[in-house]
């Protein structure tokens, strides 16, 4: 009969009474550093997040407990997957443990019998396929090390190092356990598991040494789990306790912004004293759980365009950053520090400005943490405090005075219809409006777009006009990039007359213009974007298109297109469509593909890189073996025509938007 | 220190296409794009960067009519602490000269530091600054890239010169000086900002306020026009295809020694 | 008939090229009597100037004052109101000192203002008639002032083209004992002379000029090459120089250097006057633009209406064909 925990002694105290008070003070201490670190979400901007509570379970059930998606990088994914089971298969086990501490006749729930048997099975070889997945972890850290775990340089390297103490950490608790297995009395344990593999070893050992190896891994299991549970709330593990949170509470309609302040509505905005974060507890609470959730698996900053191209952003660190502000000026031991203005301190205006919202990031995070809200807010912020980039003052105050970024005469806008599209004047009632935005109408190259846009939607004869001098600039890039004051009266100058004219749908080819209008503006009728109208009259058959000769073509999915608004199929099918069409996918496609460098106010900012995302993207074409690229965004068509220049590739390849194509095509 | 900054409502010529109307003789004014002018904008943020230093206040007047409003207000809405309007029928069609007469007695009737207009605005004259200095009997600089702030009552400045040289200069206060753009980088100003101030009263002074002389504010240099100048023989254009050109070009600059 | 007088801007014992162009501006006003000279400054330089003026000024005044050694506007200015009749009508380059001197002297002189004047027209009466720009030269207008009691007329430099009048063996003045007390309430301090950076642009005798259309700062590659291919170097106008993709060094204008090459090619440049000031000694110019409107064909010898971008690498491969033998590129 083997001597139980709690009688046993430990220099002069018994088991229960030593390991009841190590119990307590672990968990006194866990409370301690828990409250301190919520006691900033406190004092954060709130955040309604209580809505829709099955789907937030489905996205629980989908990214938490499934792990959804961790193999989008296949090695780590995999190995985070079976430490993650691992983990959940070992919570009972490691209460059970810690129960035999303070009482005997501990059993978990359940887990009695037949169940309890096939559980020792099963925990068995979870802790030791646990212990092996964070040896690996362990080896690829030190060994491979994957470019997205580096520090850049400047910033401390502690964070590698303190990945590997938590992995080794891990690897010691499961160590410990099946040690404490195999000199525990009872079944013998699974054949090729770690408790195997010491029981074993130990097969001759004397029974005073089991013994003491038993108490002496129980307390080293005691130390390790406490120091573990205090330790994570302290940097990147953290996200262990608060992922089940920060997932359940992920923004669920990714395509709206977040307003400049919850429950202050538009038309009461000049009330605030004050727009945007400026100070760390300008952040929602949420906002602050997604810092302390980050495992710094750098996905998101190895996805991120801005800082492939060698601009000084890179989606990670603004995450980490904060929570290092939060834990410096919210410190466990000790009072908080006074707040300080993040921008300038912890983040530089060149970091928040180069960003795209290409949103590859927030695809990318396993723990669905937000980035777009906080770097518009953060602009909202430098906006409010007169600090725009000087680059983008002129086209700010172009679009104030002449409702375009160009500082073109409101009525050229509709010049470059030379008379062929009606306008909507009310008295011919028409039932689409195409609307058309600043570029396509202004832009000498990009004009061709909208012609070709509307000889199509006149072939499928769609009963359309436009708004003409009427319209102004929808205002999409405006506010993401701050200015929401000037957006909203863009949006309710628009809103006006598109309500006036009448009509019951809207049809556009930009993409910027076309999220706005869907997400941005409120009681709009329903809105299409060109891709969808062809797709579906290219299934319907009222579209046929010549075949084409030779070439071999690609689709660069705009961002605003693909990843914010899910339209990926659209497009292909209607490529697909066109006889002998020879149609490649560049490695970096659909929701992972590579914003070409912006749209809207991006394209009048001048950032400091090394090389130009446009021209990564068109090498990226070339390796692919294309020789066209198709877009669908007018911006996209700017920065790829203007890229195809800059990387001396002209007369290699080419850019066409697939509705000047589909116009090409049209069989008459 | 008080800095007063003289500032003007111009058609902003980044946003405008200034053409001749149907008259021929005058410009098109439907249409056009109003802003405050570009150096005195920068003039502005200059006195809001020095009061920042020094403490004090800022003041914008401008000269004209209740359309010329919304640049002060603008100018408020950057951070200047008050802004006047002088408006009187007495004042329209006066010329520069005039304009530094009205201003002049608006300084006098109060007590600045530093007064700072932009280089010059739509008119390219550049002369109400030297004009007012003038009248005032203060020392002027014009083109000024820099101002620092020494004790005793002095500023040392620099001066844009030719070949992109900068002349530094110590000047004694009160003093007029005219800014050159670039000087500074201007903060933003949004619409926020604007319609914050968009209910302030502006205090607006009449001739009769100022007790200047209608005399001195009629215009001695009259504009009778606007005209385009006929195009004149201009350039011998070259065209044909794009190698024809490139050819004719070559051609043309190894004759006259451009190429080594 | 008022007597006439020009201001002559000088430095380093050269008289500036606006000391040939005011008597021209001078001639249009229609006075029977030539214009005089004034010049101040001190020591051994300003002789050597007054001396070099006599072919072009039959009357020079020569005003010579240590305190003039560094024309401080705000000195001379106190020196013209001291000198120059009541009633005369002075002419100033409309350049960095005469914006810095004239609007205050004209108020000294109690005489009617003119800035930036590009032609004169004559006399109407008691009026003079002359022709301005306004909107950054989008536009002309005739101006008319009085000048009974004298003028301040600041000249365009580069307006008036020098003629070759007959040589007016002029007669040094020394006026400097009616300069007057000479103190004023700034003083100069020094120069800081812009840095010249790896090439000097005022010495290069063939320019490739890239303005606005150059479009973006990577673009600025297409013209070094045509520069390394025809052994010219790159300089450009005020809006890239803002945008910071080149250095203030290699700006051509009055805000920037003054060049004399033999042949100048101006890329995507709009032709401001402000950066054709900077362009003297009538080049061979080429305008390459995309806008067909734009006013540099104005003052261009030939034009060409084409993307820059796409132009100059053809340019560049033609100058390369023929120049087939190696090593013949230049070091940039």
């Amino acid at each position: 009969m083997e001597e139980s925990i709690t009688q046993s002694s430990y220099w002069l105290v018994s088991g229960r009474v030593l390991f009841l008070f190590l119990h307590l003070v672990g968990l006194i201490c866990f409370a301690y550093i828990v409250a301190k670190r919520l006691a900033p979400l406190i004092q954060a901007e709130r955040d309604p997040r209580w809505d829709k509570p099955l789907v937030r379970l489905s996205n629980v059930a989908r990214y938490w407990l499934c792990q959804w998606r961790h193999p989008r990088y296949l090695g780590a994914g995999v190995i985070h997957l079976l430490i993650f089971a691992g983990f959940l298969i070992l919570v009972s086990r490691a209460a059970t443990i810690l129960a035999l501490g303070v009482s005997d006749r501990f059993a978990a729930p359940l887990l009695t019998g037949r169940a309890g048997q096939m559980y020792a099975i099963t925990q068995a070889y979870a802790a030791t396929v646990v212990f092996l997945c964070v040896v690996i972890a362990a080896i690829r850290r030190i060994v491979f090390r994957p470019a997205r775990y580096q520090s850049p340089a400047g910033q401390p390297k502690s964070r590698s190092v303190d990945a590997i103490f938590l992995l080794a950490l891990i690897g010691i608790l499961m160590l410990a356990d099946a040690l404490f297995e195999a000199t525990s009395a009872g079944h013998p344990a699974p054949a090729l598991s770690l408790a195997w593999l010491f029981e074993n070893a130990l097969a001759a050992a004397p029974l005073p040494l089991l013994h003491n190896l038993r108490l002496g891994t129980y307390l080293v299991h005691e130390f390790t789990f406490f120091f573990l549970l205090c330790y994570r709330p302290f940097g990147i593990q953290f996200h262990v306790e608060t992922s089940l949170f920060t997932i359940y509470f992920a923004k669920l309609d990714r395509s709206v912004l977040k307003p400049v302040r919850w429950g202050i509505s538009d038309e009461n905005l000049d009330q605030l004293p004050s727009l945007g974060v400026k100070k760390f507890e300008d952040f929602t609470w949420k906002h602050i759980l997604d810092f302390y959730s980050c495992a710094d698996c750098g996905r998101c900053s190895d996805q991120c365009p801005a800082k492939a191209a060698g601009r000084v952003l890179s989606p990670k660190l603004l995450t980490t950053k904060a929570r290092d502000y939060s834990f410096r000026h919210y410190p466990v031991l000790g009072k908080p520090e006074p707040a300080q203005a993040l921008v300038g301190t912890v983040y530089s205006e060149e970091e928040i400005w180069s960003c795209t919202t290409c949103g590859a990031c927030e695809a990318e995070c396993p723990l669905l943490v937000e980035y777009i809200d906080k770097i518009v807010d953060l602009r909202r912020g430098l906006v409010d405090d007169g600090k725009a980039p000087q680059s983008l003052h002129k086209p700010l105050k172009a679009m104030e005075s002449r409702g375009n970024p160009f500082g073109k005469p409101e009525k050229k806008r509709a010049d470059w219809t030379q008379g062929s599209v009606p306008l909507l004047n009310g008295a011919d009632a028409k039932d689409t409006l195409y609307f058309v935005d600043s570029i396509t109408s202004y832009d000498d190259r990009i004009q061709s777009i909208g012609r070709a846009t509307a000889r199509i939607l006149g072939k499928l004869r769609m009963n359309f006009g436009i708004l003409g001098a009427k319209e102004r600039d929808s205002g999409h890039d405006v506010r993401r990039f701050g200015e929401e004051t000037l957006f909203l009266a863009l949006r309710d100058h628009n809103t006006e007359a598109i309500q006036a004219s009448g009509v019951r749908r809207i049809v556009t080819a930009d993409p910027h213009a076309y999220n706005a209008l869907k997400h941005d503006y409120r009681d709009m009728p329903p809105v299409e974007h060109t891709t969808q109208v062809m797709a579906r009259a290219v299934r319907t058959g009222q579209l046929r298109l010549n075949p084409v000769e030779n070439g071999v073509f690609t689709y660069h999915d705009p961002c605003y297109l693909g990843r914010h608004n899910g339209i990926y199929e659209d497009p292909r099918d209607v490529l697909d469509s066109i006889p002998g069409l020879r149609r490649v996918e560049m490695k970096r496609c659909k929701d992972r593909s590579f914003c070409c460098g912006g749209g809207g106010l991006a394209l009048f900012y001048e950032a400091k890189e090394e090389q130009r995302m446009g021209v990564m993207r068109v090498r990226m074409a070339a390796e692919a073996g294309a020789g066209t690229i198709v877009t669908a965004c007018p911006y996209c068509m700017v920065n790829i025509e203007d890229a195809i220049k800059v990387a001396g590739l002209e007369g290699q390849m080419t850019a066409i938007d697939l509705t000047e194509l589909v116009d090409r095509q049209m069989t008459s | 220190m008080e800095i007063l900054v003289c500032a003007k409502r111009v058609p902003d010529t980044s946003e405008n296409e200034i053409q001749l109307d149907a008259s021929g003789k005058d410009i098109e004014h439907d249409d056009l794009v109003y802003s405050v002018n570009e150096s005195d904008n920068y003039a502005v943020e200059e006195a809001l960067q020095i009061v920042a230093r020094t403490g004090g206040s800022v003041t914008v007047v401008t000269v004209g009519g209740e359309e010329d409003e919304e640049i002060l207000r603008r100018e408020m809405a950057m951070g200047a602490g008050r802004a006047v309007l002088i408006s009187d029928p007495a004042f329209s069609g006066s010329d520069g000269r005039g304009i530094a007469a009205i201003l002049q007695a608006f300084v006098q009737a109060g007590h600045y530091d530093l007064i700072l207009t932009g280089v010059q605005a739509d008119d390219g004259c550049a002369q109400v600054g030297g004009m007012l200095a003038a009248m005032l009997d203060y020392p002027f600089a014009s083109l000024v890239t820099s101002i620092e702030v020494l004790q005793g009552g002095e500023l040392k400045i620099g001066r844009e010169v030719e070949g992109g040289s900068k002349e530094l200069n110590a000047i004694e206060l009160p003093c007029v000086l005219s800014i050159q753009t670039g000087i500074n980088e201007p903060r933003y100003v949004g619409m926020r900002g604007i319609r914050q101030v968009a209910s302030v009263a502006i205090p607006t002074l009449g001739a009769s306020d100022l007790k200047v002389d209608a005399g001195e504010c009629a215009a001695k240099v009259r504009r009778l026009d606007y005209f385009v100048p006929p195009a004149g023989k201009g350039a011998e254009m070259l065209d044909g295809s794009r190698e024809e050109v490139v050819d004719k070009l070559f051609n043309l600059l190894k004759a006259k020694g451009g190429l080594n | 008939m008022a007597r006439i007088f020009a201001f002559i801007v000088h430095n380093g014992g050269v008289a500036d090229d606006s000391a040939l162009e005011l008597p021209v501006a001078a001639g249009k006003i229609g006075s029977p009597q030539p214009c005089t000279a004034i010049v101040t400054g001190w020591g051994p330089e300003l002789d050597i100037v007054c001396h070099s003026l006599r072919a072009t000024y039959s009357e020079i005044w020569k005003v010579a004052a240590e305190p003039l050694a560094y024309p401080n506007a705000e000195l001379v200015r106190k020196a013209l109101v001291n000198l120059v009749p009541a009633g005369s009508i002075l002419l100033v380059p409309h350049s960095h000192f005469g914006v810095d001197l004239s609007p205050g002297l004209s108020i000294r002189m109690n005489a009617a203002y003119v800035p930036d004047v590009v032609d004169i027209e004559g006399v109407d009466g008691k009026n003079l008639r002359m022709v301005r720009q306004e909107f950054g030269g989008q536009v002309s207008s005739h101006v008319q002032c009085g000048f009974s009691a004298g003028a301040v007329l600041n000249i365009r430099p580069g307006a008036f083209r020098p003629s070759q009048g007959a040589a007016a063996n002029g007669q040094v003045v020394d006026k400097s004992a009616e300069a007057g007390s000479l103190t004023a309430r700034r003083r100069f301090l020094e120069i800081i002379a812009a840095e010249i950076g790896d090439v000097d642009i005022t010495k290069e005798p063939v320019l490739i000029s890239v303005g606005r259309g150059i479009g973006e700062q990577e673009n600025i590659a297409i013209a070094e090459d045509l520069a390394a291919a025809m052994g010219a170097a790159v300089s450009c106008s005020r809006p890239v120089v803002d945008a910071k993709w080149m250095d203030k060094s290699r700006q051509v204008g009055s805000s920037g250097q003054t060049v004399r090459p033999k042949v100048y090619l101006a890329c995507g440049i709009s032709g401001s006057f402000q950066h054709l000031a900077g362009i003297k000694g009538a080049p061979f110019l080429v305008a390459i633009n995309k806008n067909a409107k734009a006013p540099i064909f104005r003052v261009a010898d030939v034009g060409i209406v084409d993307d820059v971008l796409e132009f100059l690498p053809a340019l560049a491969g033609r100058v390369r064909e023929e120049s087939c033998v190696p090593g013949k590129e230049r070091r940039q």
